[in-house]
């Protein structure tokens, strides 16, 4: 298990993680989302030990990394692929990797041959392409056979055979029972893999919440009214407990409230309905509407107005919304 | 993609580990990088050639040379230091390139912090990685420097003048000739650590080395005296020397070697204290 405590760490005056506290535990996918910029890859780096924090910590299992007997056998990290010589071959790559934490010599061949790169072992490192540097980068993670893996973006610019590949990896490692941690910008790219989901934002915590609360958070719940009396309805639902604002079209967007509950009241107050529709949002608008805020760069005069749905979404605004967001996530995530 | 899931859960459990990381397993690790990478065989190569090349050429330059030089400077002759200056000369210019990208290469390929992501604890990867260096460059100067001197004396033969190990001084010479191209790479090791970056590292290295001494040599010849036994490429001067009594303005051979230890040490500490302080 991985604890992550009031971990703060700035570089210069840009605060890079601000006071982050979560668990990563075992036996299933961790999802580490956040935009560009929001801090997963520094928090990664704090977890390794190879920046050091302004103020919190990390433990692995109750320990600081650097003080892990053998810290392969503990924890598998891939923080980025390309961070290897690349005058050396994938066999002494790995090699002079594993002799470190004393590992035999046939524990390389196994894991090459496991990532499908024994053809290439003696070929030097430079001239692969981005996916054997990936697999090579993987083979390195799992020549401890750690409890503990984890991986900063490991899908960036592979191929849909190789994102498939990594995806399965994963899944079959949280299903060993070990700890998966893995890091993305793309809720896309999780919605099929994790299990939790750990969502940062300009260095803080915004969601730590299982797929399925956040799934049942974020995409239900929302009908889409035609209405020729829009008033009434509207006051209808705020007094039924759900709110209304307007959507597009001179349609009223309900939330709080299921289609069936929006119908009975418009029966009940005689109000004449020419459409109903439930909305669903899909988990890439809701986690940007959750990141919002906290997106570090963004193309000027470009909201996060998802294609689909996300217009649907209610709320006066994205700053009030995502802290309703950060509340629900955060608050009552997990237990 | 089944094959591939079983092949995630088929690998192989390892036996549990026994003892900790430590030491001995980053020594073997280090001593894999720095064989594993072409950039380190072709250093040696050229500081073997070049150093046995040089001094080769000098000594039968002399030696063809000799029907037509003067008593005196025949009696000021010193056939080791010729046999050996192509190792002093620019040897230490080729080792300060190795010892500087052993270290600068692992944060210009970013495999720094892979590496200290196998071996987080810091200090035993800056002393695994200063040792083996310094192990590579004392046996490749010794003998290097050993068949420079073999070769030149061999050519050296038709002067009369020729050295020999068991005369006072020589091996002194020879040794510790080695013994100084080792410090320079182990100097710009630690700068190296310090600079992060290859190019920044091997010129200030070599302007420290080479430059300063050439610019020390135009002041005032009182104070050049003065300053000369604080410079760290004096020691050079020193020890190489075995006909005569040595530079007057210098320490013994070994006084001016322990000076030149004793800034490398220091160097050596401040790289290591960055080492471990700074971010990856």
């Amino acid at each position: 298990m991985i604890e992550v405590r009031g971990l703060s760490k700035r570089y210069g005056d840009k605060i890079a993680v601000n006071n982050l506290s979560f668990d990563v535990l075992p036996g299933k996918v961790t999802g580490f989302l956040g935009p560009n910029g929001a801090g997963k890859t520094t928090t990664m780096r704090l977890m390794l030990d190879l920046d050091y924090a302004d103020a919190g910590g990390v433990t692995i299992d109750g320990k600081r990394y650097h003080t892990l007997a053998n810290p392969m056998r503990e924890v598998g990290a891939l923080l980025d692929a390309k961070a290897v010589h690349g005058g050396r071959s994938a066999y002494n790559h790995l090699l002079c990797l594993a002799q470190t934490n004393n590992l035999p010599k046939s524990r390389v061949k196994e894991v090459l041959e496991l990532v499908g790169l024994t053809e290439v072992a003696r070929k030097r490192t430079k001239g692969f392409s981005l996916g054997m540097g990936q697999r090579l980068g993987i083979a390195a993670t799992l020549l401890g056979d750690p409890k503990i893996l984890m991986f900063d973006e490991p899908v960036n610019g592979l191929d849909p055979e190789g994102i498939l590949w990594i995806r399965n990896l994963m899944k079959a490692l949280a299903n060993e029972g070990r700890t998966v941690f893995v890091s993305s910008h793309l809720m896309s790219e999780m919605e099929h893999t994790a299990d939790h989901l750990i969502v940062i934002g300009r260095g803080q915590l915004l969601a730590d919440c299982t797929m399925d609360e956040f799934i049942a958070r974020s995409s239900g719940q929302t009908v889409r009214v035609a209405t020729p009396q829009p008033e009434v309805l509207a006051k209808a639902v705020t007094e039924a407990g759900g709110s209304a604002v307007a959507g597009t079209g001179g349609a009223l967007i309900v939330s709080g409230l299921i289609a069936a509950q929006v119908g009975d009241l418009a029966f009940e107050h005689g109000v004449r309905l020419h459409e109903l529709t439930v909305v669903r949002a899909s988990l890439e608008a809701a986690f940007m509407e959750l990141t919002a805020d906290s997106v570090e760069y963004r193309a000027e005069g470009q909201g996060v107005q998802g294609p689909q749905g996300t217009q649907g979404l209610p709320g006066p605004g994205p700053a009030r919304e995502q802290v309703a967001a950060h509340e629900q996530f955060s608050g009552e995530g997990r237990a | 993609m089944a094959a591939i899931t079983r092949q995630a859960s088929g690998a192989a459990v390892l036996p549990p580990p026994s003892g900790r990381a430590g030491l001995g397993g980053t020594l073997r690790s280090e001593f894999t990088k720095i064989r594993s990478v072409r950039s380190t065989w072709w250093t040696l190569l050229v500081l073997f050639v070049i150093s046995v090349g040089i001094g080769a050429a000098i000594s039968a330059g002399v030696a063809a040379n000799w029907s037509h030089t003067s008593a005196s400077d025949r009696a000021t002759f010193d056939a080791t230091q010729v046999s050996i200056a192509g190792l002093f000369f620019l040897g230490q210019l080729v080792i300060v390139v190795l010892g500087a990208i052993v270290i600068t290469s692992e944060y210009s390929t970013g495999m720094i912090r892979t590496s200290l992501t196998a071996m987080p604890r810091r200090a035993t990867v800056y002393a695994a990685k200063a040792m083996v260096f310094a192990a590579v460059a004392v046996v490749v100067t010794l003998v290097t420097a050993f068949i420079a001197f073999f070769l030149g004396q061999a050519i050296l033969t038709s002067t009369h003048e020729s050295a020999t190990l068991s005369q006072p001084n020589v091996l002194r010479a020879v040794i510790g000739g080695a013994l100084y191209v080792t410090l320079c790479g182990l100097f710009a090791f630690a700068a190296g650590t310090i600079f992060r970056h290859t190019a920044a590292t091997i010129t200030s290295v070599i302007g420290l080395l080479f430059v300063i001494p050439i610019l020390a040599h135009l002041l005032p010849s009182n104070w050049y005296d003065d300053i000369a036994r604080w410079l760290p490429s004096s020691t050079g001067d020193a020890i190489s020397v075995v006909v005569g009594p040595g530079p007057d303005h210098l320490f013994s051979p070994w006084g001016q070697f322990a000076v030149f230890a004793v800034y490398t040490a220091i160097l050596l500490v401040v790289g290591g204290i960055l080492f471990r302080k700074r971010d990856a």
